[in-house]
């Protein structure tokens, strides 16, 4: 079976931006193959916005086509064909861009023919993104008077009613309740599977549950490139929060051998960090058992993606360190 | 794709209540304003009818109406071009022009021919309420036409201005003001200048439409207002564009 790599659907290279003087991105590049789903990771004001406007072509680069600066969609240049590549691609920015006063068909058929649909497939294109976006009940009903997160869902489906080889999403899940926030995930794994998709966000367990590949962005650089399994490493604490319906003495529990450290969060609660090569889970369970403390919740720690960051900025001056 | 866009202007235009609130009450004005103006040409009628060469009913009454209109247009038209550009601005809907494969030149040229467009409606109502006439006496054609003419392609530089100044801000209250103050500064410049040979009158519209308005088809007024709306259109097109430069 010949294997060959998927075709690089989106590939950015050297982009550098400011705002009057205050840099915001710095000879920043990136490279998408078709079928990944690739996580912008940051915090507020780390750059990730203006990294996707500059992606899309709503915002140059300085210098643009000097320094060997370039934006490549399907391999067309975004810099000196603008129209020609940008009708491969989707974008939902931070806001959903949306004409309140239409009708959601009105709207998506406007956003469909827009990127160049002839009236026909406009059509059929428009049955088909109202069907993945779950939008089948709310056709006729004006913008303006839907809900948040249907209003969310009619900016997805607005970027991906072309089917577009690039599909660029800024904080999709914003604002959205668990369950919407559970659905457009499953929606843009589903998008992943023929198109290229690009999303930023702040939450970690977004990109662990959607995202192939992970870049985390800090102040307009990015600082780490890999796929999200092994980011997922960074995100480990070696720690639990336990309650107990019947607590011990913390000292009983400090005295269960690889337990470093027990914090007693409330009456029955604890928080317990131990060493990351001897999880002392199983011998807390079975004294938990012996002594009948009744245990009623054991979750590991999730780490915040400050810990992340912290993890791999340090592991990162540790290597150049060794390297000098 | 521009034909797309003003369908889309057309569209916004005719779900909002506003637009459908300002055509009523405008068409209720300039029906009574007619009203009146028939009434006091049929008071004057036999006095008229004693001169050597009188006065049409065209030119009293449907050169007089379209006046007004030109300069009611000029308070009215500001209010629908603040929306074009500084509306979408400040909704962020100007990314999903911006991230499509348009030009700023189609952006523009069709934000524009989709407000001319519908104005040109309100015109035509107004031009059927002056055909009314024809029921009862004959018409003057050719200066009804000059008139409306005038009337298109003045409306034509109003909201390119109007569009220009929309793009320069993100607060459609500051667009209208703008284009408003714009508007009526050369208007009043106009006016207020005694000089026959003043270099305002040649910069004022309205100035420019009264040729029309006496019936005379002057191509200098006309390319007054081909010129004046082409170079507020091309700014409006550069402004567009540098919002991808400058964000």
């Amino acid at each position: 079976m010949p294997t060959t790599a998927p075709e690089i659907t989106l590939s950015a290279r050297k982009l550098t931006r400011s705002f009057g003087s205050q840099p915001v991105i710095h000879d920043l590049s990136l490279q998408l193959r078709r079928g990944e789903v690739l996580g912008l990771l940051g915090h507020n004001g780390a750059g990730k916005s203006t990294t996707l406007q500059m992606l899309t072509g709503c915002l140059l680069p300085d210098n643009a086509r000097k320094n060997g600066c370039s934006i490549e969609i399907c391999g067309i240049d975004l810099l000196r064909h603008p129209a020609l590549a940008k009708s491969h691609i989707g974008y939902l920015p931070e806001t959903p861009p949306l004409y309140r006063e239409l009708s959601v068909n009105d709207y998506l058929i406007f956003a469909a023919r827009l990127r160049g649909m002839g009236s026909a497939a406009a059509r059929e294109a428009l049955q088909q993104a109202r069907l993945r976006c779950g939008l089948e009940s709310v056709g006729n009903k004006i913008i303006g008077t839907l809900s948040k997160g249907y209003q969310q869902r009619v900016g997805i489906a607005q970027a991906i009613i072309h089917r577009p080889a690039v599909i660029v999403l800024d904080e999709p899940t914003v604002g959205l309740d668990p369950s919407q926030i559970r659905e457009i995930r499953g929606l843009i794994r589903e998008l992943g599977n023929n198109s290229s998709v690009i999303l930023s966000t702040h939450l970690l367990s977004e990109v662990e549950s959607v995202c192939d590949r992970v870049e985390i962005m800090q102040h307009g650089r990015l600082i780490y490139g890999d796929t999200s399994a092994r980011m997922q490493q960074y995100g480990q604490v070696s720690g639990f929060t336990i309650s107990l319906r019947n607590p011990p003495p913390p000292e009983e529990l400090q005295a269960i051998p690889g337990i470093n450290r027990v914090d007693q969060l409330s009456a029955g609660q604890f928080r317990i960090l131990y060493d990351a090569d001897n999880n002392p889970s199983a011998a807390l369970l079975t004294l938990a058992e012996q002594r009948g403390w009744q245990l009623q919740q054991l979750t590991p720690l999730q780490a915040t993606l400050e810990d992340v960051f912290v993890r791999i900025t340090d592991a990162e001056t540790a290597a150049t360190g060794e390297t000098r | 794709m521009i034909r797309l866009i003003a369908w889309r202007e057309l569209r916004s235009l005719f779900a909002m209540p506003s637009s459908w609130v300002v055509l009523a009450v405008l068409q209720f004005i300039l029906a009574w304003f007619f009203l009146a103006q028939l009434q006091a040409f049929l008071d004057i009628q036999p006095q008229l009818a004693q001169l050597a060469n009188p006065p049409g009913v065209t030119a009293t009454i449907a050169a007089t109406l379209c006046n007004t209109v030109a300069l009611l247009l000029m308070m009215l038209v500001p209010m629908f071009t603040m929306r074009l550009i500084a509306e979408e601005r400040r909704n962020q809907t100007l990314a999903l022009l911006m991230s499509a494969p348009l030009s700023s030149r189609q952006i523009v040229l069709g934000k524009f021919l989709g407000l001319w467009a519908f104005l040109a409606m309100l015109i035509a109502a107004t031009a059927l309420m002056l055909y009314t006439l024809a029921l009862g006496t004959h018409l003057d054609n050719g200066l009804l036409l000059s008139n409306l003419a005038g009337l298109l392609l003045l409306t034509a530089s109003y909201v390119a201005l109007g569009l220009y100044v929309s793009s320069l801000t993100n607060q459609p209250i500051i667009a209208a003001i703008g284009a408003l103050a714009v508007l009526v500064g050369l208007w009043l410049a106009d006016i207020g200048a005694a000089a026959e040979n003043s270099p305002w009158h040649t910069l004022s519209p309205l100035n420019h439409f009264q040729n029309f308005n006496a019936g005379l088809l002057d191509s200098g007024d006309a390319a007054f207002f081909v010129l004046f709306t082409g170079f507020f259109l091309l700014l409006a097109m550069r402004r567009v564009h540098n919002n991808r430069i400058y964000g």
